[in-house]
């Protein structure tokens, strides 16, 4: 393409083995009080 | 949905039910203005004054490509809040101490004991909450436990026999316990950072950067500033840690507004992983930050984008909400469900009492039982577990909602006496947050 450059294809509305609850709980890891989960980790292996 | 943005000469494109990420030129950025809701025959005669026919044309081409993929303006994947595995706790902050060693203006524990009396957890109570937390992990196997305070490392002591009681029943259990420290660093020496680089899978140290941003707000009992205290401390403990976790962890107020200067001094201090963030106060405190700040702090994060990127090859340093994770980052049940605070994350306090997060505890009306009687306040809890995408209307037709779960609920509920209501402030620094860091990631 020439004028659209794709950085990543999306993904997220492929629900198929997801929600495992493995991955890490937002707060727990820097922020204390602002909340991102984008930042998280998928650890479903 | 979509969301399109200019930032750093660059242009943009995200779809926002993928996840997907696109980097657009000018024309397609202003052909989206109008396509597809107008056709392509109205499109070209309103842009064609600006651009080629030809170029329109093909940039339109290439749009209809990506919707006929599914990879714009993607279909919004229905799901509800009845997660797998949602109520189950894996995460603890517990609060060894409720007492602290310095005072910070914006401390919403009032001062480390959160607004009831100085105590130190004992030994019983912090096995029983690594019990309670064994016990109602049900299909989970990572579990982590913050080590919080007040200062945890008034009561080290514990913290150890803690460690020690976790590593003998994870095993037992199929269980994996990552434990993180939260300290001011005050009372940081060669002997306990041994022990934190050793066991403490992340440590989270407290500097807010600059040495008059800090000693503005935090300071000894004798109101000296800790800056002159910590600093040494701090670069002891990361330079012995190797490439384990840890974050400088600085919060911002309205008294450091330009606090890209503050990140900056910390990464120019050698620091390589830093974390500065909005204050959580009520509105009516006078370092609380207000929607006149924003246009400052809008250009603050888009001058510390910039400036991450020229570091980059040469000094970089990870500034914690530029990381993202395009390819590997979580699910959508994930996303939806935010934090986690009250049902798969809570805190306990130094007697026992349990708490939907660190930030609710000594508010009774959000007490959500204790060590002894479980979760007994369940019209809490389903509370908590309702403040999701679901069920937050504000977050509908946010572009940002899927980067940013829905955002602090103690925020929301500080501005807004609503959990279910986020806080407009914390939002919009969230939406320039996540602008930043993708177009980091977009150049990489």
């Amino acid at each position: 393409m020439k004028h659209i450059i794709k950085i990543n294809k999306g993904t997220l509305n492929n629900l198929e083995k997801k929600g495992c609850g493995e991955c890490q709980t937002s707060c727990q890891s820097a922020c204390k009080t602002s909340c991102t989960v984008g930042n998280q980790k998928c650890e479903n292996k | 949905m979509i969301h399109k943005y200019k930032l750093n000469d660059k242009f943009i494109l995200l779809d926002i039910n993928s996840g997907g990420v696109f980097k657009i030129d000018e024309i397609t950025y202003d052909i989206l203005d109008h396509y597809p809701e107008k056709d392509r025959n109205t499109v070209t005669k309103l842009l064609q004054s600006k651009y080629k026919v030809l170029d329109i044309g093909q940039s339109i081409d290439e749009i209809d490509t990506l919707i006929s993929s599914d990879e714009l303006f993607s279909e919004q994947e229905s799901i509800t809040y009845d997660f797998k595995n949602n109520t189950s706790i894996k995460a603890m902050c517990l609060h060894v101490s409720h007492d602290c060693n310095i005072r910070c203006k914006y401390c919403f524990a009032s001062q480390g004991n959160f607004q009831g009396e100085k105590l130190l957890m004992d030994e019983e109570t912090g096995k029983a909450a690594i019990d309670f937390l064994i016990y109602n992990s049900i299909g989970r196997r990572n579990l982590e436990i913050d080590f919080f305070g007040g200062e945890p490392l008034l009561n080290f002591a514990l913290i150890k026999k803690l460690v020690n009681y976790a590593r003998d029943k994870e095993v037992q259990h199929n269980k994996n316990f990552r434990f993180t420290i939260t300290t001011n660093a005050l009372l940081l020496n060669d002997e306990n950072i041994e022990y934190i680089n050793d066991n403490m899978d992340n440590v989270v140290l407290s500097i807010d950067g600059r040495k008059e941003t800090n000693d503005n707000m935090r300071y000894t009992i004798n109101n000296q500033g800790t800056y002159d205290i910590i600093i040494d401390n701090l670069k002891n403990l990361v330079n012995k840690r190797g490439d384990k976790d840890y974050y400088l962890r600085g919060t911002f107020t309205k008294f450091n507004l330009d606090f890209s200067n503050d990140v900056l001094h910390l990464a120019d201090c050698g620091f390589d992983k830093i974390s500065v963030e909005p204050v959580v106060a009520k509105p009516d405190m006078d370092y609380a930050l207000c929607k006149e700040d924003l246009p400052k702090l809008f250009d603050e994060y888009e001058k510390l984008s910039i400036q991450y990127l020229k570091r980059k090859k040469d000094n970089p340093f990870n500034f914690f909400h530029f990381n993202i994770d395009l390819d590997h980052g979580p699910c959508l049940y994930k996303r939806v469900s935010g934090c986690g605070a009250g049902n798969d994350y809570i805190a306990i306090t130094p007697l026992g009492d349990i708490y939907p997060c660190h930030q609710f505890v000594g508010d009774e009306k959000f007490k959500l039982g204790s060590l002894e009687t479980g979760i007994i306040n369940k019209d809490i809890k389903d509370q908590f577990y309702k403040a999701n995408l679901v069920e937050k209307t504000k977050c509908t037709d946010c572009w940002a909602k899927y980067y940013c779960g829905g955002g602090c609920l103690a925020n929301a509920y500080n501005t807004n006496l609503d959990i279910l209501s986020p806080d407009e402030v914390g939002c919009e620094l969230e939406k320039k947050r996540l602008e930043c860091a993708i177009m980091i990631q977009t150049e990489q």
